[in-house]
């Protein structure tokens, strides 16, 4: 099953830049990597830039609105994911457990939708 | 197979077995049925249907040898044309191969007992803590939805939502039918045995008139878990909590309708036989020398009933070496009330009016402010924190119990 790693935190909370703290993190987002790699199950994941850079849009009565910020306004943000191709959650919640940020904000764990059933 | 006599009395004693076969095995076969399916709901239906064609061929052919090798191989068929007429995705094709590999088996009757793994996916700390009590008296002790729904006090839809939503996330979320491994072991474990024990606590409040004492089947699942993974201290320590509490349970309530506490409880009136067996599986899980707070839970409850009257001093100790697991307001709370019992009431009391922020909301607390008021002779703070502890009480015996300690005031 794949399941998606939604990393949830909240900026005041992460470590500084330069920081020993910063540098620990760095290095276990490096070992969660490696970690995922050499067991293959890493099928993908990215960081994604701060909420000061999000915008957000709907379509309301045909008319696309487009405005300034993230989805909804929360302490706690997403800031990257990973996606994981693993037998089940026990195996996910493993790996998810690896991720620096889980020791300051939140993990989410969702299995993707499996659009191809007949595979 | 042995011929059966047609007519109603073949009827009846077909009937009457596959009864008994469903009562003592349900969660046997359901566990094996969803040990390979990975699917609850689809093994639920797939049994059902057997049973259901039981009834029929067992009237018509006799008792089969083995009833729950016949159940579960009819099961499965069930099942795979469950997964046929479904169009087989991906995933229920991979379970309808495991499936056919399973029927291959030769013996029908050597049943293997999956049951630990259905209980640890029922106890998933995935699930709302609700759902999995829910869910595990459903599956494993064959509880229906009715008399689970009773026990809650819901409405039996309502509890048939929520078994069928935990059903459905166990299978969407890919919660597996599987014992964890040593990295998962302790905190999976910790989820299992808490929410046994919520069994047995929900059914300690509600008394023993209930049609499915909820204590009995919380006793059968300890025993059963301490059965299928024997010599872990930690179960061994739940499962000694539990029989020494439950011990106590007919000298829980005074001839006036009063709770009690350990300290006044008539000792004629606890289990002599629960009592020895709970020490005697406290004793063999603390040689095995890995304490855990289950085990300092048996301990206490151990403390609590030693002769003459509750030994205080080491009560306070193991609150405080079971904060060490737990550092919740509630465990601090629990040695504050040890540590003044035990000759220290003015400590006690300052930490149990430190705790005012936690658990200003928490009845227990204005209970014990309230004993550890009087304690310390301030009688009309005592008076006032009764009063408190009253208002909030869960039910009416707890409540006649504080109006005793109120009056013996003398305010």
């Amino acid at each position: 099953m794949q399941y998606m790693l939604l990393i949830y935190n909240d900026p005041a909370l992460e470590p500084a830049y330069g920081t020993p703290e910063f540098n620990e993190m760095m290095g276990g987002y490096f070992a969660a990597n490696e970690r995922m790699k050499a067991d293959g199950v890493l099928r993908g994941g990215e960081g994604l830039q701060g909420v000061e850079t999000a915008t957000s849009l709907r379509i309301k009565s045909g008319k696309v609105e487009t405005m300034d910020g993230p989805f909804a306004e929360t302490r706690e943000h997403l800031g990257g994911y990973y996606v994981i191709d693993v037998p089940d959650l026990d195996a996910a919640l493993t790996y998810a457990a690896l991720i620096p940020s889980a020791h300051f904000g939140t993990i989410e764990l969702r299995p993707l939708m499996d659009y191809n059933p007949a595979s | 197979m042995s011929p059966a006599a047609p007519g109603p009395a073949a009827a009846i004693a077909v009937a009457r077995e596959l009864d008994r076969v469903m009562r003592s095995d349900r969660g046997r076969l359901l566990a094996a049925l969803a040990a390979g399916l990975r699917d609850l709901s689809l093994a639920e239906e797939a049994l059902q249907e057997a049973a259901i064609s039981a009834l029929g061929h067992w009237a018509r052919s006799g008792l089969p040898r083995s009833p729950q090798g016949w159940l579960l191989q009819v099961a499965r068929r069930k099942a795979i044309d469950r997964l046929r007429g479904a169009g087989r995705d991906a995933r229920k094709a991979e379970a309808l191969a495991r499936l056919v590999v399973d029927e291959a088996a030769p013996e029908p009757e050597a049943i293997p007992d999956e049951r630990l793994r259905l209980i640890f996916a029922c106890c998933h700390p995935s699930l709302e803590m609700k759902s999995r009590v829910a869910l595990t008296l459903r599956t494993v002790c064959g509880l229906t939805t009715p008399e689970i729904a009773r026990a809650f006090l819901d409405a039996e839809p309502t509890m048939g939502q929520r078994l069928s939503r935990a059903k459905a996330k166990i299978a969407a979320a890919g919660i597996p039918f599987a014992v964890p491994e040593a990295e998962l072991w302790p905190a999976r474990l910790e989820a299992v045995l808490t929410t046994v024990y919520l069994i047995f606590t929900t059914g300690y409040v509600a008394g023993p008139g209930e049609p499915r004492d909820l204590c009995h089947e919380a006793e059968y699942l300890m025993r059963l878990i301490d059965r299928l993974r024997p010599e872990d201290p930690e179960i061994e320590g739940a499962l000694a909590m539990m029989l020494l509490t439950a011990a106590r349970r007919a000298a829980r309530i005074g001839a006036d309708g009063a709770s009690l506490p350990p300290a006044v409880q008539d000792r004629s009136l606890w289990d002599g036989a629960r009592l020895a067996e709970g020490r005697a599986i406290l004793a063999a899980a603390v040689a095995r020398r890995r304490p855990g707070p289950f085990q300092i839970k048996a301990a206490i409850a151990d403390c609590q009933m030693a002769e003459p009257g509750p030994d205080w001093p080491q009560i306070a100790a193991l609150y405080g070496a079971l904060w060490r697991h737990e550092p919740t307001p509630v465990v601090s709370l629990n040695a504050a009330v040890a540590l003044a019992e035990a000759g220290e009431p003015a400590r006690g009391l300052a930490i149990v009016e430190s705790l005012e922020g936690h658990l200003a909301g928490y009845q227990p607390w204005h209970a014990a402010r309230a004993a550890l008021l009087a304690m310390t002779g301030d009688r009309a703070a005592a008076a006032s924190a009764y009063q408190q502890a009253i208002a909030l009480a869960p039910g009416p015996a707890e409540a006649l119990f504080l109006q005793r300690m109120l009056a013996s005031l003398g305010t």
